[in-house]
């Protein structure tokens, strides 16, 4: 036992074997992807950037019911409303502090409508702050870019939900 | 003449690469031997027990993740169970059995983050390498199941939020498979190596007395042989259904303590094939309507339910009066949380127990009469996350 110690300290085996594991890891698929051109895979479920959805006739959504608003922890989200000429109930303002968002669903879990919602999107970083504060008319963009996504992950995720 | 001496302090952070986040430590040398050590913490407060006071149970739940952000549904866990017991509702069976996979899953998570920067901090980089992989994997089943790779806001009071997708069951087994080769290669790698060995055995000793005379948990106890494990002694959800080994280290020093946290890992492995093996099917959140919102397809057909996912999203539910203390076996000790309710819908009190806390205070108490190049080796065994230390 004791012969067999010391030439374990002098062949520095642990080292060869360590080498050996290394050496052969070299040869295994790579793990790492070329981000900007190869991204990760995102479930259905992924909470990313928001979006306002519109109906398929190009209505929007929202009806301004506040259960987002009220619901947020962060309180990242300011919404006003107001009825509109045709007498129905629409936000005249609806903001939300991406800064202040902790992206944690309760919004889109919260919506009675499936207007809000968290896509797919993770790409969303801005040189300013100010470009982070999101309104309305940014968010059903965001919606309208998104659409086809997200309407397919509501589709795949809709047994679970 | 005698020559006299003056010891040099020196400031360890809160900058520095190995101090593990934002930790500044003020070291009083004496040449390169510790004389004291004096952790300052708070750079990382937030003021999380405040905040919960004033946000409904519903909305407190994501302020868990952000404690131990390196497993944050073990956090959840213990929150959620805690509002369970005020509100005596029962967990559904395949949400407890979800849970414990979760749970595990954290488990794993933490102490590859652990055992692999430890090994970084003692000069192996390879390690680090090869453990994020797994990290990785692991961290794609939290983004499948929750839709967040680390702020899952997962567990809820009464259940899990959703069921699991479809192939996520398979895919956990799969990677339970071959998830004890990795382990293996990384105990190639460092458990023999004399490196390694060099600078962790004997370093950082705590005897069985001093661990729980400082209040340690988890590892830093079982390292010191205390076989003390929440799991097992005061067995939560269904653990006690689940066989598993609770390894305990024989010396107390940073090196049982590696070796501690590897058998845990493979343990936690046989625990997750075995609740998913054997997960009964069901509801995945309690059946009550009081507390736990409709599913969105009853939302949209029914008034009543209709009512209730308003109600539940705007006030939340109330929690009968009460206190209750509930710990569950994080992977860094006992993660406990005291909360007190007041009736309303909001707690009135929440204290929030971290493990960390009570191992970086006998910090000095454990370097102390060490050499300087041993700090971050007992920072890396002590497994410190600010998180959940400032809260």
């Amino acid at each position: 036992m004791k012969i067999r110690r010391l030439l374990n300290i002098i062949f520095l085996s642990e080292f060869v074997k360590g080498l050996y594991l290394a050496f052969f890891y070299m040869f295994k698929k790579r793990a790492t992807v070329n981000y900007p051109f190869e991204k990760g895979t995102i479930s259905p479920r992924f909470r990313g950037e928001h979006a306002l959805r519109r109906y398929p006739d190009g209505e929007e959504r929202c009806i301004a019911c506040k259960l987002c608003e009220a619901v947020c922890p962060a309180q990242a989200i300011t919404i006003e409303s107001e009825p509109r000429q045709d007498g129905s109930r629409r936000t005249t303002r609806y903001d939300i502090d991406m800064l202040k968002c902790i992206y944690c669903g309760l919004c889109q879990e919260s919506c009675p409508v499936d207007a809000i919602v968290q896509g797919p999107n993770f790409e969303f970083a801005t040189e300013t702050r100010e470009e982070l504060y999101y309104n309305k008319e940014k968010l059903l963009e965001n919606g309208d870019r998104w659409e086809k996504e997200i309407a397919h992950n509501i589709k795949v995720d809709k047994s679970f939900r | 003449m005698a020559k006299t001496t003056k010891t040099m302090n020196l400031n360890f952070g809160p900058q520095h690469p190995a101090a593990h986040g934002v930790l500044r430590l003020i070291l009083e040398l004496d040449g390169e031997v510790i004389e004291r050590a004096d952790p300052h913490i708070g750079l990382l407060h937030r003021g999380t027990e405040k905040l919960i006071e004033n946000k409904t149970y519903t909305q407190s739940v994501p302020y868990f993740d952000r404690l131990d952000y390196v497993a944050p549904m073990n956090q959840e866990h213990a929150f959620a169970l805690a509002v369970e017991t005020l509100l005596k509702i029962k967990v559904p069976e395949r949400a407890s059995y979800i849970r414990v996979v979760f749970c595990e899953i954290g488990r794993i998570l933490s102490h590859i983050l652990n055992i692999t920067t430890q090994a970084l901090d003692v000069g192996a980089l390879t390690p680090s390498l090869w453990g994020f992989e797994e990290r990785e994997k692991l961290m794609c089943f939290y983004e499948r199941v929750s839709g967040s790779r680390l702020h899952a806001n997962y567990f809820r009071p009464g259940g899990v939020h959703q069921d699991f997708p479809v192939g996520l069951k398979e895919d956990i087994l799969d990677f339970c498979k071959h998830f004890p080769k990795v382990i293996d290669d990384l105990e190639n790698l460092l458990t023999d190596n004399r490196i390694f060995k060099q600078r962790n055995v004997d370093i950082g000793v705590v005897t069985p007395q001093d661990a729980v005379a400082h209040g340690f948990s988890g590892v830093m106890l079982r390292g010191s042989n205390i076989p003390w494990d929440l799991r097992r002694a005061q067995p939560y959800e269904v653990y006690d259904r689940f066989k598993f080994k609770v390894p305990v280290g024989k010396n107390g020093d940073c090196y049982d303590r590696y070796l501690c946290r590897i058998e845990e890992m493979r343990e936690s492995t046989k625990i997750i094939i075995d609740a998913l093996q054997t997960m009964p099917e069901g509801p995945v959140m309690a059946q009550d309507g009081k507390v736990t919102p409709p599913s969105r397809a009853m939302m949209k057909k029914s008034m009543e339910a209709l009512i209730h996912h308003f109600k539940l999203f705007t006030e939340g539910y109330h929690v009968p009066k009460g206190e209750v203390y509930r710990a569950v076996e994080a992977p860094k000790g006992e993660f406990g949380v005291y909360l007190i309710a007041d009736g309303s819908n909001k707690p009135y009190r929440c204290k929030i127990k971290a493990p960390g806390f009570a191992h970086l205070q006998a910090m000095d108490y454990v370097v102390k009469g060490h050499m300087l190049a041993d700090v971050p080796a007992v920072l890396g065994s002590m497994d410190i996350v600010f998180g959940e230390i400032d809260r």
